[in-house]
């Protein structure tokens, strides 16, 4: 009998230079993978050899200094960090809900010739340069907030809760949480409407056919299904709040103090390197500001892998439901 | 013995008292009369009946169905028996599962589709303008072609996913539902001690019978089966038509089948529907499942049945 191997067929001229191109593709690729995450460890290790002086200075008290000060050579990152986490929750608690609601009702609710332009509309949004969104802050959300919105908060709870009191200055912590909220709004709806338009249509029949109204449906069967991939969604809407620099930069205040007032004007991490590093020359504050892009870089990261790993879950979730047996 | 279920009453009660603000759907005008009666006004035998008579008969007359301008269901009309299994067959694409979908108003979850024609419950047109389908799809459930479990609810939620939608009820009361419910789907030895795994954890066949078991806790009238065991091997499909067997008296029952063999093993009564040269199905011929085996009336079902074409 003769095999497949004896006739040659598997060795024949084609086939073989097929596979030569395909092994030079895969070793290509595999090249450009393997460099960038040279690169991404490269970034890293660099970013972390810069901030040795001042690890060395201040130890992990860097991360808890309350004072930056170029005069005296002091430098701490809590200002910042505060900053950094307070506008990007202020971003999260508005965005969240409101993203989440737009996302359903595109996904579930409005017929197609609704739904399709206002995607694209919302997508839009992502593409606005971020300056350009700063200076609108500037220009029309932050005076329009102080008029509002804050003057509104501090006069009422404001008086009895020190957290919201003023004054206001229109620019501030509160403002930069409100752009943020506005930038990652696109992020959140569209990756939402995605994997809520990937929960299979049985499972919406099956919670319809149990005698649901369509908004029963979407709450108990729908959104469960979605839910890491939900929460997924947004935390990397939040990923993208701890990163954002231009718009907070121009509408945050610029004030290296540890806010303790909502309306305060402040500073994230981002908008102190971008303000600063021009004027840092070489030294410990140079250094300084590197680690602090190192410790934003850890928060960002860490946090876009657990993401990943949420919106991955949510893929893998509708697989293997009607096994036989 | 077949309990009224007082939930199903109310719900269309209400159905009935927002009548008024249902927008009409173009469908036939609706017998007034017949309408009052299932929302259980007083005097109607609904309202008043005694707690063995029969319901659940449903009656399908001058049935078109319709996807956007694509007529899949052409002139159908049939009677569905009450606590009795009636069985669907024919080629695949004959509407066998559009015509099911139309039983309990689930065709009209699909954009475009629409309905002419009309099909009772009990004497009351379920596609009265003044009846609400979300409480019309609680006395009749369905159960589909795969499985399909909420699979982040746990076995117990999700026998009770149905009851947890009408308000609140104790937690003795839904034990209760969920051992009866499971008991009937003849699932209840297999599960009985991992109530709050995961309902997905569960073989497919377990899976079918769990989502029957769901379908039962609302206590429905009829219920609607689209090929429940095509996607099963036949151990499961063999438990499942048991089950069937074993819900005849209590429930209307209705079933979609490709499986002859499993028609005739299952059903009182066989329709068999078939489609023209404009791909809309229409109905053939019905009648007791027997004679439809032995002796159809039509050389059509006589080729189906004896397997020379489908
Ligand atoms: N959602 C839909 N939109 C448009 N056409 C459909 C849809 N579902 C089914 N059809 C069409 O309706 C006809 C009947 O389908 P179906 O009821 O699924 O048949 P069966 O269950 O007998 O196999 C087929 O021609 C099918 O292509
Ligand atoms: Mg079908």
């Amino acid at each position: 009998m003769t095999t497949l191997r004896q006739s040659g067929r598997l060795t024949s001229g084609s086939r073989s230079r097929w596979l030569n191109a395909d092994r030079l593709f895969r070793g290509g690729s595999g090249a450009f993978a393997f460099g960038i995450i040279v690169l991404l460890a490269g970034i890293g290790t660099l970013l972390f050899i810069s901030s040795i002086p001042t690890w060395r200075t201040f130890g992990l008290a860097f991360i808890t200094g309350t004072v930056w000060n170029p005069v005296t050579s002091v430098y701490g990152a809590l200002p910042f960090i505060i900053g950094t986490l307070e506008t990007s929750l202020i971003a999260l608690v508005l965005a969240a809900p409101i993203g989440l609601l737009t996302a359903i009702f595109l996904a579930e609710l409005a017929p197609r010739r609704v739904a399709v332009p206002v995607s694209f509309l919302i997508e839009l949004l992502a593409a606005i340069p971020s300056v350009v969104i700063g200076l609108w802050g500037v220009f029309v959300l932050s005076p329009f907030l102080r008029g509002t919105v804050e003057a509104w908060i501090s006069s009422t709870i404001g008086r009895y809760v020190g957290f919201l009191a003023g004054p206001s200055f229109g620019v501030g912590i509160f403002a930069a949480g409100v752009i943020l909220a506005i930038m990652i709004l696109p992020t959140i709806v569209s990756i939402s409407r995605e994997v809520i338009t990937a929960v299979p249509n049985n499972q919406r029949e099956a919670m319809l056919a149990l005698g649901a109204t369509r908004w029963e449906t979407v709450r108990k069967a729908v959104i469960p299904f979605a839910r890491s991939g939900i929460i997924g969604a947004i935390i990397l809407g939040l990923g993208r709040a701890l990163g954002e620099t231009m718009a907070v930069t121009m509408v945050i205040g610029n004030n290296t103090r540890v806010p303790t007032r909502l309306f305060d004007q402040g500073q994230t991490i981002s908008s102190q390197i971008a303000t600063t590093f021009n004027e840092a020359g070489v030294g410990l504050q140079t250094s300084a500001l590197i680690t602090l892009g190192f410790i934003l870089l850890i928060m960002t990261i860490s946090l876009n892998i657990v993401a990943r790993l949420l919106v991955r879950r949510v893929a893998g979730d509708g697989v293997g439901q009607a096994t036989g047996g | 013995m077949k309990e009224i279920p007082e939930m199903a009453i109310e719900s269309l009660d209400r159905a009935g008292e927002t009548a008024a603000v249902a927008s009409p759907n173009g469908q036939s005008p609706s017998d007034q009369q017949s309408v009052a009666r299932y929302a259980g006004a007083p005097g109607s035998p609904l309202a008043t009946a005694p707690t063995s008579v029969a319901t659940g008969a449903m009656e399908v007359q001058a049935l078109n169905v319709y996807y956007s301008a694509f007529r899949a269901v052409r002139d159908v009309s049939l009677p569905i028996t009450p606590q009795s299994v009636t069985a669907l067959i024919g080629p695949s694409g004959c509407g066998k599962s559009t015509f099911l979908r139309t039983l309990n108003r689930m065709h009209e979850v699909i954009p475009g589709a629409r309905v002419e024609g009309t099909v009772t419950l009990d004497g009351v047109d379920v596609y009265d303008p003044r009846i609400d389908p979300v409480q019309l799809r609680r006395v009749i459930g369905m159960v589909f072609q795969r499985p399909n479990p909420f699979p982040t609810m746990s076995i117990y939620d999700n026998v009770v996913a149905g009851l947890r939608l009408t308000g609140r009820h104790s937690k003795a009361s839904l034990d209760g539902v969920v051992e009866r419910s499971l008991q009937r789907a003849a699932l209840w030895n297999e599960v009985k001690d991992k109530l709050r795994q995961s309902g997905v954890s569960l073989s497919g066949g377990q899976q079918q019978r769990l989502c029957i078991a769901r379908a039962l806790a609302v206590d429905p009238e009829v219920i609607l089966m689209d090929e429940p065991c095509s996607a099963l091997d036949p151990v499961a499909t063999l438990k499942i038509e048991e089950l069937i067997s074993d819900l005849r008296d209590r429930y209307t029952i209705v079933i979609v089948t490709h499986n002859m063999q499993q028609a005739s093993r299952v059903s009182d009564q066989t329709a068999f529907f078939t489609m023209g040269d404009d791909r809309a199905g229409y109905l053939v011929e019905m009648g007791p499942t027997k004679e439809m085996f032995t002796s159809p009336k039509d050389q059509l079902t006589e080729d189906y049945v004896s397997g020379r074409f489908g």
